[in-house]
């Protein structure tokens, strides 16, 4: 069912990580105090943004990119209201006015401001509806998500958060093998490359804040942002402890370990 | 008498009580007190506070202990000891309550963090009409693909028996890949 929620609980970062990991195509509305947004997906990439119902026309949004200038606009306001942005878009590249990838990038600008938006939000409800995609009338970008993730987990600053999400520094980390997750196509600050460099299970979360000379908070806001995006995973530290650990059977026997485990599976298969 | 252990953990009122009464023999010893914190209330109206104890006796020979954690954060110190020699966990989530995801990440990585053991993850009251789908929630708690996040129903003894069996699985071919 249901992919819905309150912010206090999952903040837009979250949500978008959600939605990138489950290539998910639909449309999350998020309402918030005094607004309402609609954000849509498509294969888990963004494709339309807005907050509200005003601003969100494509003249508006060239108006305010500066690519229409004022009486342009007015012109278009006035006497193009019935042309649907999709036909606004194809006239104004075929008079050669603008390029297809002029309106392209004015409008991923516009989309992405309106996620950056979002990221201040923290009342609301959110839902996300599957399937739903905006009218067809509109133009929709296609935008990988990873940046915008990072870009709104640098600004998760609550230390109690931090400490919930990674509660052990004693742990190591890896890349993830998720298809799609490419480090070379996503902006890392400078700090962020310096943890990155010393990824790898055998280096605990700890030994790299050391390395890298930065402190318990430091160190967990940059990891965080990496796990979020999907980029890298917790896990146990290599060559520490076995998988196994050895007070955990009454014998140390593996043929005795392994028949007291095919008892416990044949008792609870019987139950 | 040879005893193994085995521990149920996650978010306060996800089922682990309910998890644990539905397979033990025994009474589950569950040391439940009546909520006074308003907010919890809303919940439910009683909580375990120092934990749950449930037994399977296999044979003559083995006993399984089933230790339940108590909810409720400010327990937490409990953890710890209960988490020593077991042979696995297993960390139930109110897939409902999409709330609770957070701390049981929080959880989650604790126990981890505790011991090496092998764990599998219990989406608990699948039963209910607003719970989560599984995807949405391996996402959410940020699973490994590999970790077996199972739909649970803790009140229905088939569903409590495969996510047991699932664990003893995972024990087995942890020791069978050397472990
Ligand atoms: N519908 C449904 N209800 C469940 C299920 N499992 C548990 N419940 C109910 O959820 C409530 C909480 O269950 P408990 O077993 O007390 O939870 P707990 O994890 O032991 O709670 P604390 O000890 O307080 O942390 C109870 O009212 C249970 O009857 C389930 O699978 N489906
Ligand atoms: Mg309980």
């Amino acid at each position: 069912m249901a992919l819905n929620g309150n912010l206090r609980d999952f903040t837009v970062t979250q949500l978008l990580n959600l939605i990138n990991l489950a290539s998910k195509t639909g449309t999350l509305v998020i309402e918030g105090p005094n607004e309402t947004a609609q954000v849509a997906f498509r294969d888990g990439k963004l494709a339309h943004a807005m907050i509200g119902r005003e601003n969100s026309g494509l003249a508006t949004i060239l108006h305010s990119g500066k690519l229409l200038n004022v009486s342009q606009y007015r012109a278009i306001q006035q006497r193009a209201g019935h042309v649907n942005d999709k036909e606004l878009g194809l006239l104004l590249i075929n008079a050669g006015y603008l390029s297809q990838e002029d309106i392209l990038q004015s409008l991923q600008k516009n989309f992405m401001g309106v996620i950056r938006q979002l990221f201040t939000w923290v009342e609301g409800f959110f839902r996300f509806e599957n399937d739903k995609l905006p009218p067809e009338d509109q133009i929709n970008v296609r935008l990988d998500l990873e940046n915008l993730i990072i870009e709104g987990s640098r600004q998760l600053r609550e230390w109690e958060q931090l400490q919930d999400e990674i509660p052990s520094l004693e742990m190591a980390l890896k890349f993830t093998d998720r298809p799609g997750a490419d480090l070379k196509n996503v902006n890392l600050s400078v700090e962020e490359w310096r943890v990155v460099s010393y990824i790898t299970p055998k280096n605990k979360i700890s030994q790299i804040a050391k390395a890298t000379k930065m402190d318990d908070m430091e160190i967990r806001r940059i990891v965080y942002g990496l796990i979020q995006a999907g980029l890298v995973e917790i896990t146990r530290p290599e060559g520490a402890a076995p998988a196994l650990a050895p007070d955990m059977f009454p014998t140390q026997d593996t043929g005795e370990q392994k028949s007291l485990i095919n008892r416990l599976i044949n008792r609870i298969s019987s139950i | 008498m040879q005893t193994v252990k085995m521990v149920v953990t996650g978010p306060f009122s996800s089922g682990k009580t309910e998890f644990i009464g539905s397979v033990s023999e025994i009474d589950v010893v569950a040391t439940e007190r009546k909520i006074t914190g308003t907010g919890e209330k809303e919940i439910k109206d009683a909580t375990t506070v120092a934990m749950d104890f449930g037994r399977i006796t296999v044979d003559e020979d083995l006993v399984l202990y089933l230790f339940g954690t108590p909810g409720q954060k400010r327990f937490d110190f409990m953890w710890e000891i209960l988490s020593e020699g077991m042979l696995g966990f297993i960390v139930m989530i109110d897939s409902a309550r999409p709330e609770t995801f957070r701390e049981a990440r929080s959880i989650l990585q604790t126990f981890r963090a505790y011991a090496p053991t092998p764990y599998v993850v219990a989406a608990n009251k699948q039963d209910m009409e607003d719970a989560w789908e599984i995807e949405d929630m391996r996402n959410a708690l940020r699973l490994d693909p590999k970790v077996k996040l199972l739909p649970c129903v803790a009140t229905d003894l088939k569903s409590v028996k495969s996510v047991l069996l699932e664990l003893l699985y995972s024990i087995l071919a942890e020791m069978e890949s050397g472990g």
